[in-house]
């Protein structure tokens, strides 16, 4: 199905179980631990009776430099090794298109435990010790580690993220009465998901299946192929369960290759989970970024100039965090510029983590405005709403689809009690410095081709395949209701499989794009099966109406399970996206608004209260969505207050690298939170009239969270994370 | 460059292994016995358990945590294996009535322990109040973390029950209310970073009888 | 993890005897250090004594008041003591501050005095570590210090002692009691029993070798208010920057002691005597002589504030 007019009047208007508040379908089986994610698969093919055998993965020592010889002779004799992997023995590796460095290292090392070796073992506790047994010698080379010296010399990016310009920013900025030019700072983040890079691999002959973690199941499986030198057709990945993944398990990873290569080599399935130990170095993380912003703004408010520059770097071939990416659309203005510079960097691969771009551009961007704000004596809540657009500003004759930020700020000023909010360093309780702050969320909306294939037995079950993931966004029971709305049957009667690359080709989890283009792929494989069935049925023209389990045309009525007492009906279709997402700006909006408490003794912040009110677009499962924004305002919350991969800039990477070191917020940070959805259903976006909130509701908080403290000290920080030290030194004395 | 660190600042090859320390050094007595120890079977050793109400005994190489035993042994893989290391929570198991890392223990210093896993607690058919209220609650999103931290909601309650005292506690000298505040505190060793946290606290107060 | 040899102590004279005759014998009791450390090899017993069956897990009144804590009481039960929490209101404070509560279950009042640093570059066996190899060298210093140690630390290790429990012992001047391999006893006050680093940080206790902890005494009652306060980045589940535990009279006299800022708890008694003069004075006296680093010098500032958040405290 093309969609490439704004949907119509649809079957998922009717909103009987599309939109309702739904709990988990998968919810039962993840509560009682018998959703099996990657590592715990047990039914392994080619696998003897004493079970798969256990891959231990050693990671380089050091950040850039060459491996001039490995000695692993003592591994290789160590009890239960069954094969050592590293790049001597795994045959031609190439890299794969998603990945930046190479996924196995050696001789030339990349970055700091860059995987270098498996060790194959019949334990885990083999393995392990095994590993440890791997001698090697590097010849160890100077790098580039400290963004702050190379982004000195750090050129434009180039294609979608080249500067972009409008108008005259530099005049506009020079002429403009009041003005604002600053500098924020964003540390490297890791995505910390809870379930470890991991992965069984089992070869049946030539043909490779592996059970991993993985958010894009197609993407995975090709660059597997890619990787290994094989056919794709070889390759088969499973994902049913997936242990969260905020983008680090977009991409295939260590844990795949080195678990394919250990079973190759160990004739049997190997199962491989990247120590947690690894998780800072040898994976992806969001980088860094140092950021300039530039606001003119006339006496009563309105925006003159807009301009907005971002560094980050990356390993030789990577790409930019595209921090300015929401500057170009957020706020009127009609001067304006952004830029993105990309330095190279030897630290581990840079690349996509929940939001990228908007998340750490709104926690700059978002203090800027607050700053502004403050310059002009105007409520920043006021000054966003004067500056709202309906059009995109870089191009006016594009209109937004559906945009509501004002009414997501004045709605939340109004709940959240915004007007008692007072100057800065103005309310205390006991020992408390209490603040209030408030920030725009903003996401640009995105749509991928999605695939689905639904089956109706004859006793009426629907049945829906699709690569999709369930990441902990609450596809399967979105899905469900998707095709129950569709079919007209209870949610009962339908039965959803994922994560499967034998399944038709979705859009996977990734930059929000998920839940409506996954439910948009299935709505078009409906549709085809309602054809089928009125077909089978031999119900003529008319208009069908499926309900109850049955379906109707004019007076006829039938069971749907009647359609296929035949024999099992199966289609597929997918939707692919024309140009609307073009010819309007589709973006998703809303406003964080935070309270904090600051201890004037030590400078500690502790949250008291959130409230986010965001407009999506048609709200699928308002208990899911809510709790995907009420995760991102948590992690917005740790990207705040905690968050930040220490770099070691003179050996070359995060020291922080587990999660005792890289602190992510507990239960005792986070007060009750409050969500809030617009009414909406956004027609130019897909027939769903839905579009994404994973990555909203992280955008903006961490601003909110900054301005918020600074209501409380009066003390600004620029610099992410708001740790104490940044400002314990301007709380006033003590004695 | 800096203090202290000079001399391996300036050195330009790095030998590694974890055990390159004792290898490089001269072959001592204690080295001997160390290679001999690499070529032989590791020690294994028996151990008798109670899992979920079931007598169960393994033979295991003397290294397996309680945590791998049950995952890997047992194939009960509803407790999770998410850092290994006592930093996440996610392998949250109750052991004689107290909940534990199951990472940080060997499986072999429990003989004769009763463990209860997220399996024990009860069924998809069959759920216990806790179960059923994370469900409700939406007390999870990726579902990775949720055993430990249901395994670990359900021991909190006992402890504010019982009278532990908390870092939260206005008065130590006496008991614990039962109130959010405490169940936060006490649920800070299981991380969740799809971030459910507001919602297990809406889950846990439900199931106590207060209110959230 | 190397393989090691297991067996459960039968009494704790025979372990200590073991660990002292065997090499690489270690002894194991709640674990949770231990293994974490042994999974790194940071760690490498090649025979472990499992001495949790040896009892020593009751807290008992000593005769003309203080309490006895067995080496194997678990940090939980240690602070929900009735006696703890009404007379030793601080150790209570300490404890609960510490780790998580399924940590807290597994612990030993033995193993938190032994547990070793939270450093990173201890803990990452790529990098240089005199505590982990003697004389590698430290890459902490001039690395990524801001966890890390301002004062009795040395050029060859700025770690500090991650224990909150042994923060609290220190102000209430408790003594570690133990049994050597030959069945002799001794007492060794708190103050004695950690070691600051100098040039050999990877000795860290006043233990001989197969000297085992078998209880922690605790002196009559200091009367005053306990206040233990631990300043960290996250609200719970995270090791001090800085903490300060106290027991301050109504007169405004008592004693302070800092976690998170030394290698070992941190205090010096002619600090105390400047409590009644306020932060400042104690402050400046507990860090005379102090060798903060550019990541780790607002420890100097915090631990002033947080004393004087302490102080307002006991006054309230």
């Amino acid at each position: 199905m093309k969609f490439d007019q704004p949907a119509g009047t649809n079957p998922i208007d009717r909103m009987k179980v599309v939109g309702k508040p739904t709990t988990r379908i998968d919810g039962p089986l993840k509560v009682t631990g018998h959703a099996p994610y990657a590592y715990e698969h047990q039914e392994l093919p080619g696998a003897p009776d004493s079970g798969p055998a256990y891959g231990y993965v050693v990671g380089s020592a050091v950040a850039k430099g060459t491996i001039r010889s490995m000695d692993t002779s003592r591994a290789e004799r160590a009890p239960g090794v069954v094969a050592v992997v590293t790049h001597r023995n795994a045959g031609k590796i190439a890299k794969g298109n998603f990945n930046t460095a190479m996924l196995l290292g050696g001789p030339k090392i990349q970055h700091y435990h860059q995987a270098i070796a498996v060790v194959v073992a019949e334990t885990f506790e083999q393995a392990r010790s095994a590993a440890a047994l791997i001698d090697v010698d590097y010849a160890r080379d100077g790098g580039a580690f400290d963004l702050a010296v190379a982004k000195v010399d750090a050129p434009d990016a180039t294609g979608s993220d080249a500067p972009t310009a409008v108008g005259d920013f530099a005049g506009a900025f020079a002429a403009a009465p009041v003005q604002l030019d600053q500098m924020y700072t964003t540390p490297d983040q890791s995505h910390a998901m809870m379930e470890p890079h991991a992965t069984i691999a089992a070869w049946e002959g030539d043909k490779l299946t592996v059970w991993s973690a993985n958010q894009m199941v197609a993407w995975g499986a090709g660059d597997l192929a890619r990787t290994l030198q094989i056919p794709p057709e070889n390759v088969r990945l499973i994902a049913p369960y997936i242990g969260g993944g905020f983008g680090g398990k977009l991409f295939l990873r260590s844990d795949v290759l080195m678990a394919s290569l250990g079973a190759k080599a160990a004739k049997r399935p190997v199962k491989v989970a990247l120590p947690r130990p690894f998780m800072g170095n040898n994976t992806t993380h969001r980088p860094a970024t140092i950021q300039r912003i530039r606001l003119g703004a006339t006496q009563d408010g309105k925006l003159t100039a807009i301009g907005h520059e971002s560094w980050s770097g990356d390993l030789e071939g990577g790409g930019p965090e595209s921090a300015t990416q929401q500057t170009k659309l957020l706020y009127a203005g009609a001067n304006r510029m952004t830029a993105l510079r990309l330095a190279v960097l030897d630290l581990p691969e840079a690349n996509a983590m929940r939001a990228p771009g908007e998340a750490p551009g709104l926690m700059a961007l978002e203090i800027a405005v607050d700053e502004l704000a403050e310059k002009l004596g105007m409520d920043p809540v006021k000054l966003r709403v004067i500056n709202d657009t309906q059009v995109d500003p870089e191009k006016p004759e594009r209109p937004f689809s559906q945009r509501n930020l004002v009414r997501c700020l004045e709605e939340g000023a109004e709940r959240f009690g915004w007007a008692r909010r007072k100057a800065p360093g103005q309310v205390q309780d006991g020992r408390w410095l209490i603040g209030m702050g408030v920030a725009a969320a903003f996401r640009n909306n995105l749509n991928m081709k999605s695939g689905a294939r639904v089956r109706l037995s004859p006793s009426g079950q629907v049945t829906v395949e699709t690569d999709m993931t369930d990441i902990g966004t609450g596809t399967y029971t979105i899905m469900a209701q998707t095709a129950a709305e569709m079919m007209g049957v209870p949610l009962a009667k339908v039965t959803v499989k994922l994560g499967d690359s034998s399944f038709p080709v979705s859009a996977g989890s990734g930059g929000q794009w998920g839940a409506n283009s996954s439910t948009a792929g299935l709505y078009a494989a409906c549709v085809k099966l309602r054809e089928a069935i009125v077909g089978k049925l031999g119900f003529g023209p008319g208009e069908a109406v499926f309900e109850n389990g049955q379906v109707h045309v004019g007076n006829r009525v039938a069971d749907i399970a009647a359609a296929a007492k035949g024999g099992e009906i199966v289609v597929e279709d997918s939707i692919e996206f024309g140009d609307l997402g073009k010819k309007f700006q589709q973006s998703t909006f809303g406003a964080h608004f935070v309270e904090v408490a600051v201890d004037r003794y030590t400078g500690e912040t502790r949250v008291r209260r959130m409230l986010a009110v965001c407009a999506a677009g048609r709200i699928l499962n308002p208990t899911a969505a809510r709790s995907q924004v009420i995760g991102a305002m948590t992690m917005g919350v740790g990207g705040a207050l905690m968050e930040e991969l220490a770099v070691d800039k003179r050996f070359g990477f995060f020291v922080n690298h587990d999660l005792a070191g890289y602190e992510v917020p507990v239960h005792a940070d986070i007060p009750h939170q409050e969500v809030v959805f617009l009414d909406e259903a956004d027609d130019k976006v897909s027939p769903m009239k839905a579009k994404g909130v994973g990555e909203l509701g992280l955008c903006g908080v961490g601003a909110a969270v900054a301005n918020a403290i600074y209501n409380a000290t009066g003390v600004r920080v620029r610099d992410y994370p708001i740790t104490l030290d940044k400002h314990l030194d301007k709380l006033g004395e003590v004695v | 460059m800096t203090e202290g660190y000079g001399a391996i600042s300036r050195r330009d090859v790095l030998k590694t292994s974890a055990t390159g320390a004792a290898i490089a050094g001269s072959l001592g007595p204690g080295n001997v016995a160390m290679a001999q120890a690499q070529t032989a079977a590791p020690p294994h050793a028996a151990v008798s358990l109670k899992i979920n109400g079931k007598a169960t005994r393994l033979e295991l190489d003397t290294r397996t945590t309680l945590l791998d035993a049950l995952r890997e042994h047992v194939k009960l893989t509803g407790t999770k294996k998410g850092c290994d290391h006592g930093q996440c929570g996610a392998c949250t198991v109750i052991v004689n009535g107290r909940r534990i890392n199951s990472c940080l223990t060997l499986a072999v210093m429990h003989e004769g322990d009763e463990v209860t896993t997220i399996e024990g607690l009860g069924s998809p058919d069959n759920l216990h109040p806790m179960q059923a209220a994370f469900v409700e609650h939406d007390g999870y999103q990726c579902g990775y973390c949720t055993p430990g931290q249901i395994c670990s909601a359900v021991a909190v309650l006992e402890e504010i029950r019982a009278g532990v005292p908390s870092h939260v506690t206005a008065d130590v000298s006496k008991p614990s209310p039962m109130t959010t505040t405490e169940m936060r505190e006490r649920m800070s060793g299981n991380i969740c970073r799809c971030g459910a946290y507001s919602n297990i606290a809406e889950a846990m107060a439900q199931v106590a009888g207060v209110k959230a | 993890m190397r393989p090691f040899t297991y067996e459960r102590a039968t009494s704790a004279q025979d372990a200590a005897a073991k660990v002292a005759a065997t090499p690489g014998a270690r002894f194991i009791a709640g674990g949770t250090n231990l293994l974490d450390l042994m999974k790194l090899e940071i760690e490498t017993p090649t025979h472990l004594i499992d001495v949790n069956g040896l009892g020593m897990d009751k807290i008992e009144a000593i005769d003309g008041g203080g309490l006895r804590i067995g080496a194997l009481v678990r940090n939980t039960d240690l602070a929900a003591d009735a006696r703890v929490r009404k007379d030793y209101g601080v150790l209570t404070r300490a404890l609960v501050a510490g780790a998580s509560g399924q940590l807290r279950n597994k612990a030993t009042t033995a193993g938190n005095l032994l547990q070793r640093t939270r450093c990173p570059y201890f803990y990452d066996v790529n990098m240089p570590c005199n505590k982990r190899k003697p004389g590698s060298g430290c890459a902490a210093i001039g690395g990524f210090s801001r966890p890390l140690g301002v004062i009795g630390t040395s050029d060859a290790c700025i770690a500090t002692h991650p224990s909150d429990m042994a923060v609290a012992m220190r102000v209430l001047d408790a003594s570690v009691e133990t049994i050597r391999p030959d069945g002799t006893t001794r007492a060794i006050p708190i103050a004695d029993f950690h070691t600051l680093p100098g040039q050999t940080p990877h000795v860290e206790t006043a233990l001989e070798k197969g000297e085992m902890i078998i209880s922690v005494a605790l002196p009559k009652p200091r009367g005053g208010t306990h206040i233990y306060r631990k300043v960290r980045d996250r609200a719970s589940y995270a090791f001090a920057l800085v903490s300060v535990a106290a027991v301050i009279g109504k007169d405004g006299k008592g004693a302070v002691a800092l976690g998170g800022v030394a290698p070992k708890p941190w205090r010096v008694e002619e600090a105390d005597a400047l409590l009644p003069k306020g932060s400042k004075s104690v402050a400046d006296r507990l860090f005379a002589g102090a060798t903060p680093r550019e990541d780790n010098a607002f420890k100097l500032t915090l631990a002033q504030r947080t004393i004087a958040a302490v102080l307002a405290e006991a006054k309230a």
